[in-house]
């Protein structure tokens, strides 16, 4: 038996060099997520497949062991997903045992409840929304544990761990509850839900670094691996997917890439890379001068991109 | 090493936004798309330097009008340290968002525009530091560049401060004093040529090397039981664990330790993380305990020590901050939130309003409004396990709830 104050303390234990406080921040993710199973009737744990969501699985797996997680999985589908995300997903969930709810984009624009964007630019990753909101409403669902972080983006950094959505999904930025020491209050009326985020303390670096020593495993395309791509507005976009508009004058080239964030294929680019390990990975996120939105073409969009998405009941 | 949380106070214009991307840009924790974003604005805004305030400003809102709306946080590390700091606006809501931000520091920095010397802001800022007991204080003398950096002023603004610090309640609180300039970086991360009469550690220097240990605040070992884990599975039949974060000091297996509220005794038998057995849980710790005897143990319970008893009562006099644009009442009813823990309480009176600005106490006051501060009696519908807030700083603080709206109306320090 060794202690767990070691490991809080001195973390490097942990063998991390430059964040070694992935420990001191599990600890505060565990609570969280423990509030959310005993505060509401009905959570939901928002599943993307990414690193964000399956490091917050482990932490939920770690939180109610040796029960199993008390909540399902959501994944709401674009349909653009890439392939390596959707075959990890499956496999995750039949090892841990827990119910795996699907909810297609392609279904909203079928029964014509949002209208799929055109163009060179064109992405379902705002169309996922109304998806998601449909969701919530079917299920009834009065928690969605979420994987953002406040280091993420701008508008992220003001949200709150405990972040309460209007009936209409909405997040008034202006209006929210006041967190204080470490009391969380998920007191909600009928049809209003709280999104809950127990990572909002974390970096990129400690994400990764926790991926590291918890030897978690995470889809093939966060390593370096070569790539059909062509260039645009300075980013590397994939040219394997039919689901990307492609220009003729588009020329296609094979580079090694990895993603660093993976959303929809549609508004996620790839970075030049020769990480394929995640000891590699984790020494080039400490190098890196560019932020991991800088790759999102969706926060491209605009400088106050994410917020407005946010206040239209994005994740 | 560990996360350092610090929380910034200033007044609207005292630069504070300034001075958070001046550590930021000056530790290269600016990664290049998000400098090429400031550069960009910058020159668009016809300024002739950068204006690193961009670089926290994060809504709409206050990239239009140029401030700061709501606690943002930040995030940047060192080869020593990890670092979060809360970035408290200084206007109309700036009670509520700074005893917020305060909350969860072990640290502050107060600004002060060192063209206009100590204000009634600053009182405020210092009184609400030191009611929430952050135990380090870092003084910012800032714009020191625009009195030309003159040591005259800054001693002359020092002991105005040095007054104030002779009004304090937490006297053990550390109080440092840097002169700055975060437009030009002056003792903000490297040491400034225009302050030769300045001796002292610039504001990261100082940072760094804070213990933390040191700064945190320990008590006695409290667990409050969050959730009941029972698996029911053939494997873990007869599991019966109880999750929850522990307060103030350590627990070990074979603690005699006491259930609340039913008085049950018992001892530790396992601490679990995750399939891991521990033989102790640290302050902070996440973690699930099992214990010897078949005790029945709920939600809201808590375990403490045996002979290391907290108050266990159905009233209290608390120092609480009014955080609501409803008014507290005398008389009015709220819902207690005492950690994991919620009861029902009445304000059964409001013994005096506490001017934070160090002028003094207003007696005979019926209600509060948003952003006062006042020593209250509540009366509670059940028992609550507390300790002084001054003993203990989790277990002495309670937030209070609307019933109503369910916002979050108020925070309590238990006195």
């Amino acid at each position: 038996m060794d202690t767990l104050l070691e490991e809080i303390q001195n973390p490097n234990t942990l063998g991390l060099l430059n964040r070694p406080n992935a420990n001191a921040l599990e600890h505060e993710a565990i609570y969280i997520i423990r509030e959310v199973a005993a505060q509401f009737e009905k959570p939901v744990l928002l599943f993307s497949g990414g690193k964000d969501s399956i490091t917050l699985v482990r932490l939920a797996q770690k939180a109610f062991w040796p029960a199993k997680i008390p909540f399902p999985l959501m994944h709401i589908d674009t349909g653009h997903n890439f392939p390596e995300t959707i075959e990890f997903r499956d496999k995750l969930v039949e090892e841990l045992g827990v119910e795996l709810i699907v909810r297609n984009v392609q279904d909203s624009i079928d029964e014509g409840k949002v209208i799929e964007e055109t163009g060179k630019y064109a992405s379902r990753n705002m169309l996922q929304t109304t998806t998601l909101l449909d969701a919530i409403e079917e299920f009834k669902f009065d928690a969605c544990i979420g994987g953002a972080r406040r280091d993420e983006e701008k508008a992220r950094a003001k949200e709150r761990i405990f972040s309460v959505r209007d009936d209409f999904g909405q997040w008034d930025e202006k209006n929210q509850r006041p967190e204080l020491f470490d009391m969380l209050n998920g007191e909600i009326e009928i049809g209003q839900n709280v999104r809950v985020f127990p990572i909002s303390n974390w970096t990129e670096l400690d994400v990764w670094s926790y991926i590291q020593k918890e030897n978690i495993e995470i889809p093939s395309i966060y390593f370096a691996h070569p790539r059909n791509i062509f260039l645009r507005d300075g980013l590397i976009w994939s040219a394997e997917d039919a689901v990307v508009f492609r220009a003729e004058d588009e020329k296609v080239e094979e580079r090694m890439v990895r993603f660093r964030t993976v959303g929809d294929m549609s508004c996620t680019a790839a970075v030049e890379s020769h990480a394929d390990t995640i000891e590699k990975v984790v020494s080039e996120i400490r190098e890196s001068k560019i932020s991991e939105r800088g790759a999102r073409i969706d926060d491209k969009r605009s400088e106050a991109a994410m917020e407005k998405r946010k206040q239209q009941g994005y994740f | 090493m560990e996360v350092l949380k610090i929380a910034t106070a200033g007044s609207v214009d005292d630069g504070k936004s300034t001075l958070i991307g001046r550590l930021l840009y000056d530790t290269k924790s600016l990664t290049d798309d998000k400098l090429e974003a400031i550069e960009k604005t910058s020159k668009q805004k016809g300024y002739d330097y950068l204006d690193f305030s961009l670089a926290t400003d994060g809504l709409i809102a206050e990239r239009e009008q140029g401030i700061t709306i709501d606690v943002a946080h930040i995030y940047f590390s060192t080869a020593s340290k990890s670092y979060i700091i809360a970035d408290t606006p200084g206007h109309v809501e700036y009670t509520r968002n700074m005893v917020t931000g305060a909350s969860t520091s072990q640290a502050a920095i107060i600004l002060i525009d060192a063209r206009k010397g100590v204000i009634e802001q600053t009182n405020r800022h210092f009184f609400i530091n030191n009611l929430l007991r952050v135990k380090e204080v870092i003084v910012a003398v800032n714009k020191m560049d625009l009195v030309d950096f003159s040591e005259e002023k800054y001693n002359a603004i020092k002991a105005d401060f040095e007054q104030l610090m002779s009004k304090r309640d937490y006297a053990d609180q550390k109080i440092t004093f840097i002169p700055v300039s975060a437009l030009k970086g002056d003792n903000v991360v490297d040491k400034s040529q225009n302050t030769p009469w300045y001796n002292g550690e610039t504001l990261l220097e100082h940072l760094e090397g804070l213990d933390l240990a040191a700064v945190s605040n320990v008590g006695t070992p409290r667990f409050p039981v969050q959730y009941v884990i029972r698996p029911k599975t053939e494997e873990h039949h007869d599991f019966r664990g109880f999750a929850g974060k522990v307060y103030g000091g350590e627990l070990n297996v074979g603690d005699d330790v006491v259930v609340l509220p039913s008085m049950t005794r018992s001892r530790i038998k396992n601490i679990y993380f995750h399939d891991q057995e521990y033989q102790t849980a640290p302050r902070r710790s996440s973690v699930t305990i099992t214990l010897e005897d078949e005790v029945n143990v709920s939600r809201g319970d808590m375990l403490v020590k045996t002979g290391d008893l907290p108050t266990i009562d159905k009233q209290l006099t608390a120092t609480i901050s009014w955080m609501d644009s409803d008014n507290l009442t005398t008389g009015g009813k709220y819902v207690v939130q005492h950690g994991i823990n919620k009861v029902l309480a009445k304000v059964d009176a409001i013994e005096h309003k506490i001017h934070p600005d160090y002028s003094g106490i207003e007696e005979n006051v019926s209600s509060l409004q948003m952003n006062d501060i006042a020593k209250v009696r509540l009366k509670l519908n059940k028992p609550i396990f507390y300790d002084r807030f001054k003993d203990h700083r989790t277990n002495g603080s309670f937030i209070i709830l609307d019933s109503r709206t369910n916002n979050t109306a108020g925070v309590g320090f238990i006195n």
